[in-house]
């Protein structure tokens, strides 16, 4: 099959990208960005980005590693920083996250990563206000759509220049503006704890599955049209449903409707409003 | 003599019109400063694109104090403007007025409202029912406003109406980021480059595209304004996705060696399309399938 992804314009897309950060941040009367670097590849890419369209002294790089983190991980971000010449702030979570969970020692993997994002998302907003700097989100399209990420956790975000590229389209485009090879080269990972992996998690890899997300959501071919077009079925069975489950992590949260004019569904003004 | 014509690439501010006024008057000074004899802006110049439910509270009537020191300005040089007007009958439309010597000399009322995908024209806007072209000092000239003329029925309109130029309002958006190999243009743009390119080129006439710029939630307008001629050659482009003022020139002469040389306005024969259309139109409403 050829790469679908070839045909993006990537010089054209970091032109665009630069422009929606300078002109979103801006327009909500700050003047500098901020967000969480993992040290992967997503962060490292808004990173590139944000330094570029409002400045590396406007933005502010927050590391905040759990202690199974990968050291790799604090190492590739504070590589980001050097190259950027962004700020980085570092500021370990374990302290907080073990406080929580002395109590609940039975808590899952599941509960510990959650409450991992959402403490970052938390330090993240602190900081925001104390620096008057909006939150930049790093989620791209593919996890955006498999549901691969924790809502109001690394989903929470004021502005998110990435979220309409797949991950093999970040891939590109971080080559292009420079991202230390080391951190683009590396398997795609959540970091919860050393050596995970989204791939072995997910069960599939994403320059594998990005192809077929492309086409059900940018181009809406049916489930018989991907059959014969050579997708195997049970795939695609199974990413529809992904997508399907994870629709409330795309949306506010639901409102009860009882007036006449309800926020998100019938009271209709842009984020943009008046500026 | 030419005619110096200017297309205002801007990015409006969303919902607040004072400030666009004074953005657009900005625009006039500076294209008169360059010569220019007409300013054309892009659609809903004067309030921005994604206004949702702000539609009633920025109409204006085209006779409104707001418009005053635009119509003013039209003094200096004509203007098109893109602004919600609401209609004696309390109805909203996309419209593009043209305003020269103090007056307003035309409204045109968008009559495709875009209603799918990322749009929702159809949801906050009244649909305009005509086209018409109008006298102007340079000529007979039509107004369209983006969507319209993605329906080839509305350029054919104003160039059988006596058109010499149709000036086109637009804010159309980046969807797709794709380029075909070999193209300049991201799809989406190469597709209204082709369109415009092919209305001038078979009309013999002028198209003035003048697209907005900027970001309103997270949507990019992509700018690349554009003036082509008769010939359907490129006269001048604007960059992509930046504020530009573009300044171009038109030749009437050049046009009328073209009318001269390629006969398609001078032997089109509307009344074949009229029967034609009216047949169709019976036969729809007879519910007569087509063989």
């Amino acid at each position: 099959m050829s790469d679908p992804f070839a045909a993006t314009d990537y010089h054209l897309v970091r032109k665009v990208l630069t422009e929606f950060l300078r002109s979103e941040v801006r327009r909500t009367g700050m003047e500098r960005g901020i967000l969480g670097l993992s040290g992967g590849l997503d962060s490292s890419l808004v990173a590139f980005l944000a330094a570029e369209a409002l400045g590396p002294d406007r933005v502010t790089g927050v590391a905040m590693p759990y202690r199974t983190s990968s050291p790799e991980s604090l190492a590739h971000a504070r590589l980001v920083a050097e190259a950027t010449g962004i700020e980085l702030v570092e500021i370990e979570i374990t302290p907080m996250v073990d406080a929580y969970f002395a109590d609940r020692p039975d808590a899952d993997g599941l509960r510990r990563g959650n409450k991992m994002a959402r403490e970052r998302m938390s330090i993240l907003y602190d900081l925001s206000a104390a620096r008057r700097a909006l939150v930049l989100g790093t989620s791209n399209k593919s996890e955006l759509y498999l549901g691969y990420g924790t809502a109001f956790g690394d989903l929470a975000s004021a502005v998110n220049p990435i979220g309409d590229l797949y991950k093999s389209e970040v891939r590109r485009l971080s080559r292009l503006l420079g991202v230390p090879e080391a951190i683009v080269a590396k398997p795609p990972s959540a970091d919860l704890w050393a050596g995970q992996s989204d791939e072995a998690e997910l069960g599939f890899a994403y320059e594998d599955v990005d192809p077929l997300l492309r086409l059900m959501l940018d181009e809406r071919l049916g489930e018989a049209e991907l059959a014969a077009a050579g997708w195997d079925p049970a795939f695609v069975r199974r990413i529809a449903e992904m997508i399907r489950r994870s629709q409330f992590k795309r949306r506010l949260p639901v409102i009860a409707k009882l007036s006449r004019r309800t926020a998100d569904l019938d009271f209709l003004y842009p984020r943009d409003w008046g500026t | 003599m030419t005619i110096r014509i200017a297309l205002a690439q801007i990015a409006p501010y969303l919902g607040l019109p004072d400030r666009n006024r004074d953005l657009h008057l900005e625009q006039a000074e500076r294209a008169r400063a360059e010569g220019a004899e007409l300013l054309v802006f892009p659609e809903l110049s004067l309030t921005g694109y994604l206004l949702k439910d702000m539609v009633p509270d920025l109409a204006l009537r085209p006779d409104a104090p707001a418009l005053a020191p635009l119509l003013e300005a039209s003094r200096m040089l004509d203007l098109v403007v893109g602004f919600v007007e609401e209609g004696p009958d309390y109805r909203h439309y996309n419209s593009l007025a043209y305003l020269a010597e103090g007056r307003v000399v035309h409204v045109h009322r968008k009559v495709y409202l875009p209603t799918y995908g990322m749009f929702e024209e159809q949801r906050y806007f009244t649909a305009g029912d005509s086209l018409r072209a109008f006298p102007t000092r340079f000529g007979r000239l039509a107004l369209a406003v983006c969507e319209d003329i993605w329906h080839p029925s509305l350029p054919y309109l104003a160039f059988m109406d006596g058109a010499l130029g149709l000036l086109v309002g637009s804010a159309s958006p980046l969807r797709g980021a794709d380029r075909a190999p070999g193209d300049d243009l991201p799809s989406n743009a190469a597709f209204w480059d082709r369109l415009l390119r092919h209305y001038a080129g078979i009309y013999a006439g002028w198209v003035a595209f003048c697209n907005r710029c900027g970001v309103e939630d997270g949507t990019s307008f992509w700018g690349g304004s554009r003036l082509v001629g008769p010939d359907g050659g490129l006269v001048a482009e604007a960059p992509l996705h930046e504020p530009a003022l573009l300044v171009g020139e038109l030749d009437p002469a050049a046009l009328r060696r073209r009318r001269q040389a390629f006969s398609a306005v001078r032997d089109e024969r509307p009344e074949v399309a009229f029967r034609g259309l009216e047949r169709i139109l019976r036969d729809r409403a007879a519910g007569v399938e087509a063989p």
